[in-house]
């Protein structure tokens, strides 16, 4: 019984982090936008949704009492604000300013979680987060198998629009833009309003997750949105291989399982003393996974990548170019 | 408010202006933004407090040069400390950096240095642990140089070490064959290959010059503020933000941008609170992007 409630923890944990991948591929693996940022996407989902529906508390801002389906809603309409200033702003320009700017969103972020203590709660983050079905939390077994429920449901119709949205018109067309941008514009197809839209989707999406970790665990704090969440995305997407929504949603499953195994590993084998630098080899050995993974296996396990970028491997091959080059 | 921001703020860009120049070079000339520049950093502090600790293992306690809080065993490592961080450099350009750029995508660089930049500094925390360290704990008196302003004899070294190493830097960009080598793959990289600029040696320049000033940065964040494994990834947008403002690709003007960022950050710290100190390179560099992408000494590009 005890492994069943672990197993629907441990998936419910993996499809959030699922939701926030599809996020992040409908952004890159599509479109080829580069997020380093997104824990400031999911951080401003969860907190938007916490402020909107947690009881009201004097020691800050709101808590308005909303439903549940309210502050998601919410979450995912101010995530998509964000995430489309922030397009609007770089996406004009070199793809490295995106990345650049993203970086620099996950830091602000960052320091309004934890400074802004009217807004945000501070350090100690916002509590008594509403939870689904809270009312079933003194039998655990059944509340993290409705909660398990209730993430499948939403991953899966996240998953079913993101599918047709890649076969759509609208998802040709970032693909076409991502592949050669200029027979895209040569098209009549405005290359910066469409980008700005998926990066706006894609954010929301990663605030719709954020959200719903909030309500899974009923509590938040800055601490949840640190640069290693980004990372851990990354290469739950990568190892899927970039473009495929299937893949985003295993990669996140393996990857997650890589995690909460290899964490459960070091606590047996060090002594508590030795957690902290343990956790740092951990998160070291997947950083090494990653540029493995981008050396010898780019594709991921299940990535769609474009023919032309082989075909002009083959061709600086082909015309003598060292590896030196830029 | 008092005139002190200025020296505060002098020293924070001198850092930042450092650290830029690698990360503007790089940019320019290899078309990435490196993301493990930080970590550059922070391996290069951290193999200078190694030596100078093995210096102080095998000849004794060294007093430290008069006004100074440090002795030579600490210019001694710098220096082997420079080189450590050029050679890493290197080494994760072969490994790794080489390697993805050979392929064509350049952005996909730019995530391996994401990667790279987590593993590098987890490795520090592994080895070091998180615990802050310092080369020295001696508290050092700031004289008053009028107008209200401090300042103590290691920050007027370390401002003089910067003006040099950047003035070294700037003459060896204009003044020699390598530096104009150099600028001529990071205005037109194919018309350099035509005229036989070995690109390979490019390379390895701008790395050597990148990883040592990194290292120069970080020992100045060592003897000013303290050594943590998050010290160079906390320099990461300020130094972004310096050699956007500065115009990529340009040396004064990565150095300037450094400047101005740090002075900026120095005056919100004295105006709002140190706690907001992290919003300043971002406001700054949104206001860039927004008003001129190409920045104070930028070029167009073609």
């Amino acid at each position: 019984m005890d492994l069943l409630g672990y197993g629907a923890f441990f998936l419910t944990t993996a499809l959030i982090f699922s939701l926030v991948t599809l996020g992040l591929n409908l952004q890159w693996g599509l479109t080829g936008l580069f997020n380093v940022g997104l824990a400031g996407f999911v951080a401003i989902g969860a907190y938007t949704s916490a402020l909107l529906t947690t009881p009201d508390d004097a020691a800050r801002l709101g808590g308005f009492g909303l439903p549940i389906l309210v502050g998601w809603l919410g979450a995912m309409v101010v995530g998509g604000i964000a995430a489309a200033l922030t397009g609007m702003a770089t996406l004009r320009l070199r793809s490295d300013y995106l990345a650049i700017t993203t970086f620099g969103v996950a830091v602000v972020v960052q320091l309004v979680a934890l400074n802004a203590q009217k807004l945000t709660g501070g350090p100690f983050g916002i509590g008594f987060i509403p939870r689904p079905f809270g009312s079933l939390a003194e039998t655990p077994l059944l509340f993290n198998l409705s909660n398990l429920a209730v993430v499948s449901v939403v991953t899966l119709i996240a998953y079913l629009a993101l599918e047709h949205l890649s076969r759509s018109p609208w998802g040709r067309v970032l693909k076409a833009l991502r592949e050669d941008e200029r027979a895209a514009i040569s098209l009549g197809k405005s290359a910066r309003f469409y980008r700005v839209q998926a990066f706006a989707v894609g954010g929301a999406i990663m605030a719709l997750a954020g959200a719903l970790q909030a309500h899974f665990t009923g509590f938040i704090a800055p601490d949840n949105y640190l640069p290693i969440l980004t990372f851990q995305v990354w290469v739950m997407l990568i190892v899927g291989g970039s473009g495929s929504n299937l893949g985003a949603v295993i990669g996140s499953i393996l990857v997650w399982a890589i995690w909460a195994g290899s964490g459960t590993l070091t606590s047996i084998l060090f002594p508590p003393e030795q957690q902290a630098r343990a956790a740092a080899l951990q998160i070291a050995a997947i950083g090494v996974m990653l540029c493995v993974i981008l050396l010898i296996r780019p594709n991921g396990l299940f990535g769609d990548r474009p023919r032309r970028r082989r075909f002009s491997k083959r061709a600086k091959i082909a015309a003598g170019e060292s590896s030196s080059g830029s | 408010m008092s005139l002190q921001f200025v020296v505060d703020g002098l020293l924070t860009g001198s850092m930042i202006g450092l650290g830029a120049i690698g990360v503007t070079l790089t940019y320019s000339i290899l078309r990435f933004s490196n993301f493990a520049h930080g970590d550059f950093m922070a391996w290069g502090t951290y193999a200078t407090l190694a030596v100078v600790s093995a210096i102080g293992a095998t000849v004794g306690k060294v007093a430290p040069i008069a006004p100074l809080s440090f002795g030579w065993p600490l210019i001694v490592a710098l220096v082997i400390g420079m080189a450590f961080t050029a050679l890493l450099a290197l080494l994760l350009d072969k490994v790794l950096f080489a390697r993805l750029r050979s392929q064509g995508q350049a952005i996909i660089v730019v995530m391996a240095s994401f990667g790279a930049s987590m593993a590098l500094r987890s490795l520090l925390e592994f080895t070091f642990t998180s615990r802050p360290t310092y080369f020295s704990r001696a508290i050092q008196i700031a004289m008053p140089v009028g107008f209200g302003i401090r300042i103590t004899p290691d920050q007027i070294a370390l401002l003089l070490l910067t003006a040099v190493l950047v003035l070294g830097v700037h003459l060896l960009m204009t003044r020699t064959q390598t530096g104009r080598s150099m600028q001529a793959l990071s205005q037109n990289a194919a018309l350099a290959r035509i005229v036989g600029i070995d690109v390979a040696s490019v390379v390895r320049v701008t790395w050597v010059i990148g990883g040592a000033l990194a290292c120069v940065a970080g020992v100045m964040i060592g003897i000013l503020v303290q050594i943590r494994p998050f010290m160079g990834f906390d320099m990461l947008l300020p130094m972004f933000a310096a050699a956007i403002l500065g115009g990529i690709g340009s040396i004064p003007g990565a150095v300037l941008g450094g400047l101005i960022i740090g002075l900026a950050e120095a005056g919100a710290v004295q105006l709002i609170g140190a706690e907001w100190r992290a919003a300043v390179s971002f406001i700054i560099l949104m206001a860039v992007l927004f008003v001129r992408p190409i920045g104070l000494f930028g070029v167009r590009e073609r």
